[in-house]
């Protein structure tokens, strides 16, 4: 992704990482949104859909789709880091689901990278729905950093 | 068990009991996920589509779409474990059609994903074998592969609350 050009303000950083994720189908598919980008955080969210489902008793966002979220933000999270990464990929990812989202409400993943070396870059993540009364899930994950 | 029950009627319920089981999950059949299934052995099998991939360059698969295949193979694993001595004894019935007769799915409590290669734009297949299953608590391991049953593209494990009950 090509993010964090110096002289770019937090609103363009946003307009390309969008444009950028606009171009992977899959994100597109979940309907991501990248609320805000830069200095190795990112913010992405994204809205309850009827295929999202996971459990159609409670009308939930199924876990999966959490993780896919997770994951999609963690990434974009190592390419706005100010090291600018050529690209990265997901050596591991844990989740740790805390509470099932609100029936019918979208999910917003925060992540930021909070230590990057010359291969790995450590990240954190929370994901939120929108009565936003404390995390839906957390996640750690570690992913390469390509020079 | 009974050795001489036809073997049409054995195979009809375990198929529509796993038909069931995943058919109630509306992201389980927007992904294409389909099982085969061998006795009681269970493959996850995800067919290709372009909605899958997540990078559209090399391409290869969403790493997302890989962690929430190993996922869903883990819940139905268990499930289909679980339930299989009522399954087989006649105690339950699931059946798409009726809701409540669905036995109700073990929660994730967390989930760790390890990446180990790119997924090509082909089908992918997992299994899942149940490490733990105690009354309240379940440890699951998953695997993933594509061309080669050896050469894994992905593996998790999860850990699970079971349903009261």
């Amino acid at each position: 992704m090509m993010v964090g050009a110096d002289d770019a303000g937090r609103d363009e950083q946003a307009r390309i990482a969008q444009q950028f994720i606009g171009a992977i189908p899959h994100a597109r598919a979940l309907g991501m949104q990248v609320e805000d980008i830069g200095a190795g955080k990112a913010t992405i969210s994204m809205p309850w859909a009827p295929h999202l489902v996971g459990d159609p008793r409670r009308n939930v966002i199924h876990g999966g789709v959490v993780s896919a979220l997770m994951d999609t933000c963690c990434g974009a999270a190592v390419m706005a880091h100010p090291e600018r990464p050529r690209s990265t990929a997901t050596i591991d990812l844990r989740i740790d689901y805390m509470r099932a989202a609100n029936p019918g409400q979208g999910i917003t993943a925060r992540a930021e990278c909070y230590h990057i070396t010359r291969s790995v870059a450590f990240l954190r993540a929370v994901a939120m729905d929108e009565d936003g009364e404390g995390p839906v899930a957390s996640a750690t994950g570690t992913f390469t950093v390509e020079r | 068990m009974d050795r001489n029950e036809p073997l049409d009627r054995v195979k009809n319920r375990r198929d529509s009991a796993l038909r069931a089981l995943v058919s109630g999950v509306p992201y389980m059949t927007w992904l294409g996920v389909q099982f085969d299934r061998r006795g009681d052995e269970l493959t996850a099998v995800l067919p290709f589509d372009q909605k899958l991939i997540g990078n559209p360059v090399l391409p290869a698969i969403h790493g997302g779409v890989t962690a929430a295949f190993l996922e869903m193979t883990a819940i139905v694993e268990l499930s289909w474990s679980t339930m299989w001595e009522d399954l087989e004894s006649g105690r339950i019935s699931p059946d798409a059609d009726v809701p409540d007769s669905l036995p109700r799915l073990p929660k994730t409590i967390d989930f760790t994903i390890d990446y180990l290669l790119s997924g090509l734009p082909r089908d992918v297949y997992a299994r899942g074998r149940v490490v733990r299953s105690g009354r309240r608590y379940a440890s699951v391991h998953v695997e993933a592969w594509q061309d080669n049953r050896s050469k894994l593209i992905a593996q998790a494990t999860a850990h699970f609350l079971m349903p009261r009950g």
